[in-house]
């Protein structure tokens, strides 16, 4: 009885090893015509670049693969020589590690992306009055505010630069909640396990129902939020490489990239975010 | 949306089943039945994965087999191949992880099998090979069959060490976990609901099917 059951096994496995074979040889000479990219951007980017990405190839016919991550865990797949072709960074931090190895090529990196960051709540406390940023963090009122692990998530980086500007770094630290990644801080807020969130602008979805953002960073309380991308020296499709990186940077990119709530580069240093500038604090 | 991401971990997971029990089953019986320097080095070395974190084993899978990797790169100069990004990269993680499970299982079953029932085939003039097979093999049967079981869920589950060699690339190496970690960090919840409780359902279905048959098995071995 469990003999024909192995052997149906193996039957399954053969043919799914069939299917998922026989694709290859399309893809195994992409150095003929049909070009094939593989992108590492941070799983951030995905919904933008996913569209990009499907422009890119109606336009041009280059099949573009993406690889979704963390930043840092793309890098470190980068520095030992996984074949990647572009970069796309969340963060500068990890895109000048590769630089200083010489892993990227220096003309063909740019900034592509800036973003902001904001103060979330949970849509319950909508109503209430909006006082500035300042104001409404050092209220005693205010019990846990959940922030990014600065040593790892960049977002964090930013909230505890913006609260040490505030000069409120150490008074608030028995009220920080670290988070491992920016979806975790959403989901705290969400789920009103903490008051308050810091977290990109980008990271809140048009469509959100469970949290609002109350108010937005001033400029100049944290480095600017840059998303530099490059083309990975190692490429051996550095033109098509090239050609992505260009329809990022063209018009078209940064309006999808608009659309998702990131901040065009082509847009002033200084100019808020596109909706939420009513709210922007002090 | 979904069914690329199960065919990669059907794939990923069969293969990495069948390799980890071809592989255990080997150093089990040598760990078991073999004295040699080093040997509990050995195990102790194949064990680590189920001691560090999967990100860390990724980490070193990738300095060993990633295109600059130890092997990876005599591997790549050769070949012009590199295992990075590629499905048996996602098997070669899977493997490893769950060789551990499938190892220590495997050698407590052998080591319980009574040496003199293996001494007794040599006196009847089987040799080494046919003794493990018609003698060992079956006696251990039931502790074998749990640790391929525990090493196929342990592949299925497999994230960490995947990500790290294998990249998240849909279609090519992104198994269901992967899914299920993109759906989330892209605010895709019900796309992640729905994966997770696909995942879940195999899992348990797979588990309970082979209980019930090493059940079954069992009591015919008895």
């Amino acid at each position: 009885m469990r003999r024909p059951l192995l052997l149906s096994c193996l039957c399954a496995l053969a043919a799914l090893v069939g299917t998922h074979c026989r694709p290859q040889p399309h893809n195994a000479a992409p150095r003929t015509q049909p070009d094939e990219i593989t992108v590492s951007a941070a799983v951030s980017l995905k919904d933008a670049f996913s569209e990009i990405g499907r422009r890119y190839e109606a336009r041009t016919g280059t099949r573009v693969n993406f690889n979704f991550g963390a930043s840092g865990v793309l890098q470190k797949q980068i520095e030992q020589g996984a074949p990647v072709d572009v970069f796309a960074s969340a963060g500068a931090k990890q895109m000048d590690a590769l630089a200083a190895q010489h892993l990227i090529l220096p003309d063909a990196r740019a900034d592509f992306a800036r973003n902001q960051l904001v103060l979330i709540m949970p849509r319950s406390q909508m109503n209430g009055a909006h006082p500035s940023l300042s104001a409404w963090l050092a209220q005693p009122a205010l019990y846990r505010l959940a922030i990014g692990n600065p040593q790892t998530v960049p977002a964090g980086e930013y909230a505890r630069q913006l609260l040490t500007t505030m000069k409120l770094w150490e008074q608030m630290q028995p009220r920080l909640v670290l988070a491992e990644d920016v979806r975790q801080v959403l989901d705290y807020v969400a789920r009103e396990e903490v008051d308050a969130g810091l977290v990109y602008l980008s990271d809140v979805a048009p469509t959100d129902q469970t949290v609002f953002v109350a108010a937005t960073a001033p400029t100049g309380s944290h480095d600017p939020i840059r998303y530099p991308i490059a083309v990975v020296k190692d490429s051996r499709h550095e033109q098509a490489a090239r050609g992505f990186v260009a329809a990022v940077l063209s018009l078209d990119g940064q309006m999808v990239l608009q659309q998702y709530n990131f901040i065009s580069v082509l847009m002033r240093e200084d100019n808020g975010s596109p909706q939420n500038s009513r709210l922007r604090a002090q | 949306m979904i069914w690329p991401a199960l065919k990669v971990s059907l794939l990923v997971v069969s293969c990495a089943t069948a390799l980890t029990a071809a592989l255990g089953l080997a150093l089990a019986f040598l760990l078991a039945r073999r004295n040699f320097r080093g040997k509990e080095l050995l195990d102790a070395v194949l064990t680590m994965p189920l001691v560090l974190p999967p990100t860390v084993t990724g980490y070193y899978l990738i300095l060993l087999l990633g295109r600059r990797g130890l092997f990876g790169a005599p591997l790549y100069s050769w070949t012009g191949w590199t295992l990075t990004f590629t499905w048996p990269a996602a098997v070669c993680a899977a493997t490893v992880v769950a060789l551990p499970l499938m190892l220590k299982t495997s050698r407590a079953a052998i080591e319980s099998v009574e040496p003199k029932y293996e001494l007794a085939s040599y006196t009847l003039g089987k040799g080494e090979l046919a003794t493990f097979l018609r003698v060992t093999l079956p006696l251990a049967r039931r502790g074998i069959l749990a640790g391929i079981v525990l090493s196929a869920a342990r592949a299925l589950g497999e994230f960490g060490a995947t990500l790290m060699i294998a990249g998240n690339i849909p279609g090519r190496t992104q198994t269901m976990p992967l899914a299920i970690y993109e759906a989330v960090l892209s605010g895709d919840d019900r796309r992640a609901q729905l994966l997770a409780a696909i995942l879940t359902l195999i899992s348990v279905t797979a588990l309970y099917l082979t209980n019930r048959l090493s059940r079954t098995s069992g009591a015919y071995a008895a």
